[in-house]
């Protein structure tokens, strides 16, 4: 058997809830004081162990709040986890979600340059891949537009563009597909299978459970920050559905 | 381990050049003189100044300052570099906590880009000073260039601040505050209009030369104003405060940074 790509060992996430998130030194002191501190926890992740295998198409499927995005931030690294290890063999690009690594006041061109770096491109190989950013984000008439001037469609299709240009060995997608219309949905998916089909491993979040069935080949399904059901997609996907339907008929 | 560190900070390093240019771009954004601004605005404050210390404060300017401008334009430059490159570093990570939710990058970056940020604007302000030397007919010593130890180690002392008040900004706002103030104290105390040696008073003078921003200044001004080199324990001095706080802004932002998106 192959070395997993992806190898998440019993990892817990805890949370401080907001409510007692101190913002000023005087509430901090008062909470200390109080014995208040770290009173209300949260677990978004409990004892979550998975495995995923080079070239694996993995989905993600749960209820909001699952934690399915926090298990997405603990393997892209945004999250160091309060307990457990995850290890990841080779490079990961997350698909952000919408907005986040561009400027708005920043044209499309200059974004791009931003974005490229923030992902951790080097400017020569962004310079490479420049046209094909632009084509495939058809939005070479407004190159020169501050971002701010944008449709939320139009960014979503720029970021998608300058995050998948590399041949990263894991992508990591939240939602990412549920923006821009249905033809640049079908674009992405594409690109997705291109990606996949040159070796890279997909992780994919979707709360749109006839897009998983379609492109994943290995669901796990969260529920409470837990691992409910881990394995081929039409098993776990048909369990899925029977609970939210017995959930949705009470 | 160590190599693991060189390998993520070449890797970003593009990054921070983008944000850095990314920063300019913004600053000067629809303004008609742009990058000049980085020369005049130092040019008009430090004028003010000079005419305000002239006529209503002559009482406080310092006795037996020969070239009065040059000296409170350095004591300026250098001082609001530290002030307002710690005090962009400060909310530098929190002011990204959208990004950094969302992606993994080194978070040193931030307090790093305003650090780089304020030091080219520092360096277009010496453009002011550079005019001010010759307006009033300053020489210009060649040891002028030895100027570059006083304000590069100054850098390091002004990372290893910011690197300390970005961490503890994520978890205490007040941090901002207390910074704003404790600035305006320290600027009192850096002799950047007097001498401290005017007073008479041993006790403010050495109280005065345990301020690291008056040993830069100073050191700066004996370079440029002076013609003079650095003494041995100048260079010391110069050094040992920039790499202790750098040392401990490592230490204070390791120990914190994984707890961050949690606060944010």
């Amino acid at each position: 058997m192959q070395q997993p790509i992806i190898e998440v060992n019993n990892v817990s996430m805890r949370f401080n809830l907001a409510k007692e998130k101190s913002e000023s030194l005087k509430e901090y002191f008062l909470q200390l004081v109080k014995g208040k501190l770290r009173f209300d926890e949260f677990f978004a992740l409990k004892d979550v162990s998975l495995q995923v295998q080079p070239g694996d198409f993995y989905g993600l499927i749960g209820l909001n709040g699952s934690g399915k995005s926090t298990l997405l931030k603990v393997i892209s690294g945004v999250y160091k986890p309060s307990s457990g290890t995850c290890k990841v063999r080779g490079t990961v690009a997350p698909l952000i979600e919408l907005g986040a690594g561009f400027d708005m006041d920043l044209t499309a061109r200059e974004n791009i340059y931003l974005n490229g770096t923030v992902l951790g491109f080097s400017p020569k190989y962004i310079d490479a891949h420049f046209e094909e950013i632009v084509e495939f984000s058809e939005l070479r008439d407004f190159l020169d537009v501050p971002l701010k001037n944008y449709s939320s469609g139009m960014v979503a299709r720029l970021a998608f563009a300058v995050a998948t240009i590399t041949k990263p060995d894991v992508l990591i997608a939240d939602e990412i597909l549920a923006v821009g219309d249905f033809l640049f949905q079908e674009k992405c998916e594409q690109r997705m299978q291109k990606l996949m089909s040159g070796g890279t491993t997909v992780i994919l979040v979707s709360h749109s459970i006839e897009q998983i069935e379609r492109m994943c080949n290995k669901v796990a399904w969260l529920e409470h920050g837990r691992i409910k059901m881990n394995g081929p997609t039409q098993e776990v996907c048909e369990a899925y559905k029977q609970t939210t339907r017995e959930d949705g008929s009470h | 381990m160590l190599k693991l560190y060189v390998q993520d900070f070449l890797r970003y390093r593009y990054l921070l050049y983008n944000l850095i240019s990314r920063d300019f771009k913004l600053k000067y954004r629809r303004s008609v003189l742009g990058v000049a601004w980085s020369v005049l605005n130092p040019l008009m404050m430090c004028a003010v100044m000079f005419v305000i210390f002239n006529t209503l404060m002559a009482g406080m300017r310092g006795e037996g300052i020969e070239n009065f401008a040059v000296y409170l334009v350095i004591g300026q430059l250098l001082f609001n570099f530290f002030r307002e490159s710690t005090t962009m570093a400060m909310s530098s990570v929190m002011n990204n906590a959208m990004l950094l939710r969302k992606v993994y990058i080194p978070k040193y970056i931030f307090p790093l880009q305003k650090i780089c940020f304020g030091l080219v604007n520092c360096l277009f302000s010496f453009i002011a000073l550079i005019i001010v030397m010759l307006i009033t007919r300053a020489p210009l010593h060649p040891t002028i260039l030895l100027g570059l130890y006083p304000l590069l180690t100054l850098a390091v002392f002004s990372l290893g601040i910011g690197m300390i008040l970005s961490a503890l900004a994520v978890f205490f706002r007040d941090v901002i505050h207390l910074w704003e103030v404790f600035t305006t104290i320290l600027m009192w105390f850096s002799a950047i209009f007097y001498t401290p040696e005017q007073f008479g008073n041993a006790l403010l003078e050495g109280l005065i030369a345990l301020n690291p921003l008056y040993q830069y200044i100073t050191a700066f001004r004996d370079t440029v104003m002076y013609g003079q080199l650095l003494s041995g324990a100048q260079i010391l001095i110069c050094a040992a405060w920039a790499l202790v706080m750098l040392a401990l802004g490592l230490l204070v932002f390791k120990k914190t940074q994984d707890k961050f998106v949690l606060y944010m």
